[in-house]
C-alpha cells in the first residue's frame, strides 16, 4: 500500500513540472497559435541559469530560491527578445513554418548553450531545507517532492487568478477567442503578445529550474521535455491552462504506474493516451473546439505545369550526368550522392502530403524509419536477401502509414501535425525501448547489400534507379486524377465533397502513398549504411524533411529535390564543425523569415520563361 | 409525380427550433425560390436537403429515394448538383481543370494514378464552359477570376454530371446588380433548354421575382405562404412578417436591393 502511495506521489511531483512547462506552452499557443518547439529550450535554460545562479548567490534558503526565481525571470526576458525580435515577424505565416522556424530557435539554443556551459551534465545542488525525506506509510518521500505537489496547483491557482482577476488577464482570454476583435477594440496586440510570451517562458523557466535539484542539467532537456508537453498540452485542450494541470497530472501518473506495468513501453503510454484523446476528443480534454482563427492565407498556388521542352532537356541532361558521375567523381563523392538520392526520395515522399495533399505531417521519419527497421529487422531474424528487404521496407512502411494515417487524417491543421508527431514518437519509443527486438539505443548492425551489389557504384546505380522511379511514378500521380483528387481537396474540402469525392479516403491514400515511398527511402538508406539507430525515428529526421521541403519551396515539384539536394550538402558541410547547429538553425530562420517561397520559388522569380513556362498573366503580376 | 418531395422536415439546435415541419414539393423544370429573413432557417433547409446536416425528422423524396441519413457525396451521385453562397472553387487549378475535377469524379476515375488528369474530358469540360460564356477563360488559373466569373465557373462545376436537380444558395450574393441578372438569366436559360429543377434561396427580390415559378416564404422555421410571385406580394400574412410595410415589393420599385 505505501508502495503505491509513494509511486502516486512521484508522479504527482513529476505532474507539477511538466505543469509548468505545459502551460507555459498552452498559453502562448492559446493567444499567438504558434506551437513553440522552442519552448523546451526555455525549459533547459531554466535549469541551466538556474545551476549559474546557484553558484554565483550565497549558498542557502534564500539563495537557492533567489536563484530560482532570478532564472525563470532571465528566462521570461529571453522569450521576450525572440518574441520582438522574431515570433513577431511570423504570426501571419503558415503553421508549418512557424513549427519549423521554432525548431530553428531550437538549434541555435543549443549550441548556445553548449558553448556557455559545455557539454557535461551539471549536477545542481539540493534544495537546501528540503533534503531529508518524510516516511509516509513506512515509505520515504523526499521532502522536495513534497515542496513541488505544492507548487504545482499553486501556480495553477496563480495563473488563474491572473487570467480570471486582471484586466490582462481578460484580455488575453479574449485574445485566445478571437484575436482581431480584440485589435479591432483598440487592444495594442503587440504589447499584449509580448507579454503573454514573457509569462509563458517564465513558467517554463520556472519548470526547469525546479527540476535541477532532481535531474541534471543538460543539452537532450529540450527535446525531451518538449515531446511530453505537447502530449500534456493536446490532451488537455491548447490553450487551457487547467486542462494543462489536468493533463500533467495524468500523464505524471501514467508514467509513474505504467513503469511498474510495461516497463519495456513507458515511453509509448503517454503518446498512445494521447493519440486517443485526438481521436476521442480533437480538442483535448478542457479545450475548445476550433476557435476563432482568420487571417489571410498566401496566394493561391498556380496551376500545375508541363516541363518547357527547354527545362525538360536540362532535367534529361542532368540525369545524365548523374548517370556518369561515378566514372568521373571519387568513391566519396559517388556515397555522398547515394545519400543525396535517398533523401530526395524522402523529400519528395514528404512533399506529396504536404504540398499537393496540404497534410502538415510532423513525423515523416516514421515511415523513413520503418521502412528502414523492418529491412533490418527481417534480416536480422529471418535472413532475408536484399531483394527482399528492399521489398519489405515499402511495404511495412506502408502498412503503419495505413493505420496511422486512417487516425492522423480525420483531424487538420496544428491538431494533425501533433498526431503525426505522436505516431513518429511511437515508433521511435518502440525501437528505443523494446531493446530486446530492436537492439534499443545500439540499433541493428550489419545489414550489408547483396554480394553483387556491394561495391559503392553499383549500389549507387541501384539508388538512382528506384529514386528516380520513385520520383517519376509521383510526379505522374501528381498529374493523375487522384493528384488532382487530392489537390482540390485542400483547395476547398467543401467542393470536392459537393462533387462526390471522399476526401478522407483520397487524404488516407495518399499518406499510405507517401509512406511507402519513405519506406523505400528508408530501406535503400539501411542498406547503403549497414545499420539502423533510433536517431532515424526522431523528431529531428522528421524536422528534416520539413526542413528540405520548405528550402526548395512548397508550391513547387522541384522544390523537395532542390531542397534536399541542398540540405544535405549543406549537412555534409557542416556537420564537420563543433557548433553547426547553430548555422542549421540560422539557415532554417533565414528561410522562413526572408524566403518563405523557398529556393525553387526564389528561382522561379528570376528564370527566363522559357524555362519555368510562365504564362504573360504571371510575368505581369 | 414530383421530382423532389420534401415532409414535415424539422431540425432544432438546442432549444431553438431552427425548422419546423417544413413540406413541399418540385416538380421537374421547375425554379423554385426559398425567400424569409435572416434566421428564417433558409440555410439549415438547404443544409438538410444536400446531407451536411442530419434532420431530426421528416423525409425528403428525391425521384422516389430517401435522402435523409445520405452524405453529401451520395445524395450528389444521385443527381442533385449544388452551388455554395460563398463560392467553393479549387483555386490552384485553371479554370477548365476545374470543371474536369467534377468530371473525373463522376466518371469515378479519382484513383486513377497514371493518366494525365487534364486531358481527360476536355471536350465535356469545354462544352460545360462554353454553356455559362466561360470557354474563353479556359486556361486561366481560377485564382485570379473576378468574383462574377468564379459564380458562373461554379456553376458549370454543378452541372457537369447532368444533375436534375440543382441547388442554389443565394447564388447572387455579393454580386453587381448587373452581374446578378446576367446570371439568373443564365440559369433559367439552362432550366429551358434541359429541364432541370432548381431550388434557390435568394435575398435580391427583383432576382427572385423575376426568376422564380413559384415562391415559398419560410420564417422561423416554417413556411408561411407558398405560391406565384403574384401571389406572394399581394399576402397578407407575408407582408406583416417579413416584408414590413411591403414598399420594397411594388412592382414597378427597381433597384431595391438587400443584403
Amino acid at each position: 500500500m505505501g508502495f503505491y502511495l509513494a509511486q502516486f506521489l512521484t508522479g504527482l511531483a513529476s505532474a507539477s513540472s511538466l505543469f509548468l512547462v505545459a502551460s507555459g506552452l498552452s498559453i502562448i499557443f492559446g493567444v499567438t497559435r504558434i506551437v513553440n518547439f522552442a519552448h523546451g529550450s526555455f525549459f533547459m535554460l531554466g535549469a541551466y541559469l538556474a545551476y549559474t545562479f546557484v553558484e554565483l548567490m550565497p549558498h542557502g534558503i534564500l539563495g537557492f530560491w533567489g536563484s530560482v526565481i532570478a532564472a525563470s525571470l532571465a528566462v521570461g526576458l529571453i522569450g521576450v527578445l525572440l518574441e520582438i525580435t522574431l515570433f513577431r515577424r511570423i504570426y501571419k505565416a503558415p503553421e508549418l513554418f512557424q513549427l519549423v522556424a521554432t525548431f530553428g530557435v531550437v538549434l541555435v539554443i543549443q549550441d548556445l548553450a553548449l558553448w556557455i556551459w559545455g557539454a557535461e551534465d551539471l549536477f545542481g545542488p539540493r534544495a537546501p531545507g528540503l533534503e531529508g525525506a518524510v516516511r509516509i506509510l513506512g515509505e520515504p518521500i523526499p521532502q522536495y517532492d513534497l515542496a513541488l505537489i505544492v507548487l504545482g496547483p499553486a501556480v495553477l491557482l496563480g495563473v488563474w487568478l491572473l487570467f480570471n482577476k486582471t484586466r490582462w488577464g481578460t484580455l488575453v482570454r479574449a485574445a485566445t477567442q478571437d484575436r482581431e476583435m480584440v485589435s479591432a477594440l483598440g487592444v495594442n496586440q503587440s504589447r499584449l503578445f509580448t507579454s503573454v510570451f514573457f509569462v509563458g517562458s517564465t513558467l517554463a523557466g520556472l519548470g526547469g529550474a525546479v527540476q535541477l535539484p532532481r535531474e541534471a542539467a543538460s543539452l537532450l532537456m529540450d527535446l525531451n521535455v518538449i515531446g511530453e508537453a505537447f502530449v500534456v498540452v493536446v490532451i488537455g485542450g491548447m490553450g487551457s491552462v487547467p486542462g494543462a494541470f489536468l493533463a500533467s497530472v495524468l500523464i505524471g501518473e501514467l508514467n509513474a504506474f505504467g513503469i511498474l506495468v510495461f516497463p519495456e513501453i513507458t515511453l509509448v503510454l503517454a503518446f498512445l493516451v494521447m493519440a486517443v484523446v485526438l481521436i476521442v476528443r480533437p480538442w483535448g480534454l478542457l479545450g475548445r473546439p476550433d476557435a476563432v482563427l482568420r487571417g489571410a492565407s498566401g496566394p493561391p498556388e498556380e496551376p500545375l505545369r508541363l516541363f518547357t521542352p527547354l527545362s525538360r532537356n536540362l532535367i534529361l541532361g542532368l540525369v545524365g550526368l548523374l548517370i556518369v558521375a561515378p566514372f568521373i567523381a571519387d568513391e566519396f563523392t559517388v556515397v555522398l550522392l547515394t545519400d543525396i538520392l535517398i533523401f530526395t526520395l524522402f523529400a519528395v515522399s514528404l512533399h506529396f502530403i504536404m504540398g499537393p495533399g496540404g497534410l502538415v505531417s510532423f513525423g515523416h521519419a516514421a515511415y523513413f524509419g520503418l521502412g528502414a527497421y523492418g529491412a533490418a529487422l527481417m534480416v536480422k531474424y529471418l535472413g532475408i536477401g536484399m531483394i527482399s528487404g528492399l521489398v519489405v521496407a515499402p511495404v511495412v512502411a506502408g502498412i503503419g502509414a495505413l493505420i496511422f494515417g486512417w487516425f492522423c487524417v480525420r483531424l487538420s491543421g496544428v491538431y494533425l501535425a501533433m498526431l503525426t508527431l505522436a505516431a513518429a514518437q511511437i515508433t521511435w519509443s518502440i525501437a528505443f525501448q523494446w531493446q530486446d527486438v530492436t537492439g534499443g539505443d545500439d540499433g541493428i548492425l550489419g545489414i550489408w547489400p547483396a554480394e553483387w551489389a556491394s561495391d559503392k557504384m553499383t549500389y549507387y546505380y541501384l539508388t538512382l534507379l528506384l529514386v528516380f522511379g520513385g520520383i517519376y511514378f509521383i510526379r505522374r500521380v501528381v498529374y493523375a486524377p487522384f493528384g488532382f483528387a487530392l489537390r482540390a481537396g485542400r483547395d476547398s474540402a467543401l467542393r470536392v465533397e459537393a462533387i462526390g469525392i471522399n476526401l478522407k479516403t483520397q487524404q488516407w491514400m495518399a499518406f499510405v502513398l507517401a509512406g511507402v515511398f519513405a519506406g523505400i527511402a528508408g530501406g535503400l538508406y539501411v542498406y547503403s549504411k549497414g545499420s539502423i539507430f533510433p536517431d532515424e525515428l526522431a523528431i529531428s529526421r522528421s524536422v528534416d524533411g520539413l526542413v528540405m521541403v520548405l528550402l526548395g519551396g512548397i508550391q513547387s515539384l522541384l522544390g523537395p529535390i532542390i531542397g534536399a539536394l541542398s540540405f544535405t550538402l549543406l549537412e555534409d558541410l557542416v556537420t564537420r564543425l563543433d557548433y553547426w547547429r547553430i548555422i542549421f538553425g540560422g539557415v532554417i530562420l533565414f528561410i522562413v523569415v526572408i524566403a518563405p517561397e523557398g529556393l525553387a520559388g526564389f528561382a522561379r522569380k528570376l528564370l527566363p520563361d522559357r524555362l519555368t513556362g510562365k504564362t504573360e498573366e504571371e510575368a505581369r503580376s | 409525380m414530383s421530382l423532389l418531395a420534401v415532409h414535415t422536415l424539422s431540425k432544432s439546435f438546442g432549444g431553438v427550433q431552427a425548422v419546423k415541419d417544413v413540406s413541399f414539393e418540385l416538380a421537374a423544370g421547375e425554379m423554385l425560390a426559398l425567400i424569409g429573413p435572416n434566421g428564417a432557417g433558409k440555410t439549415t433547409c438547404f443544409n438538410m436537403l444536400n446531407g451536411q446536416l442530419k434532420a431530426d425528422t421528416g423525409t425528403v423524396l428525391f425521384d422516389g429515394k430517401e435522402l435523409i441519413g445520405l452524405n453529401p457525396r451520395t445524395i450528389w451521385r444521385l443527381g442533385i448538383g449544388r452551388t455554395f453562397q460563398i463560392t467553393a472553387t479549387f483555386a490552384s487549378m485553371t479554370v477548365r481543370e476545374n470543371v474536369q475535377m467534377a468530371l473525373l469524379s463522376h466518371h469515378r476515375k479519382v484513383f486513377s494514378l497514371w493518366p494525365r488528369a487534364a486531358d481527360s474530358f476536355k471536350e465535356e469540360a469545354d462544352g460545360l464552359l462554353d454553356q455559362v460564356g466561360m470557354l474563353h477563360q479556359a486556361d486561366r488559373a481560377c485564382g485570379i477570376l473576378a468574383y462574377g466569373d468564379l459564380k458562373r465557373l461554379e456553376l458549370s462545376i454543378a452541372l457537369a454530371h447532368g444533375p436534375k436537380l440543382l441547388l442554389m444558395d443565394e447564388p447572387t450574393a455579393g454580386m453587381a446588380p448587373q452581374e446578378r441578372i446576367t446570371l439568373m438569366e443564365l440559369v433559367s436559360s439552362i432550366v429551358k433548354n434541359t429541364d432541370i429543377s432548381v431550388l434557390f434561396t435568394e435575398h435580391d427580390m427583383d432576382v427572385v421575382f423575376a426568376h422564380s415559378d413559384r415562391l415559398m416564404v419560410l420564417n422561423r422555421g416554417e413556411i408561411i405562404a407558398a405560391g406565384t410571385a403574384d401571389e406572394i406580394r399581394n399576402n397578407d400574412l407575408v407582408k406583416e412578417v417579413y416584408l414590413g410595410g411591403g414598399s420594397t415589393f411594388d412592382a414597378g420599385e427597381k433597384g431595391a436591393v438587400h443584403a
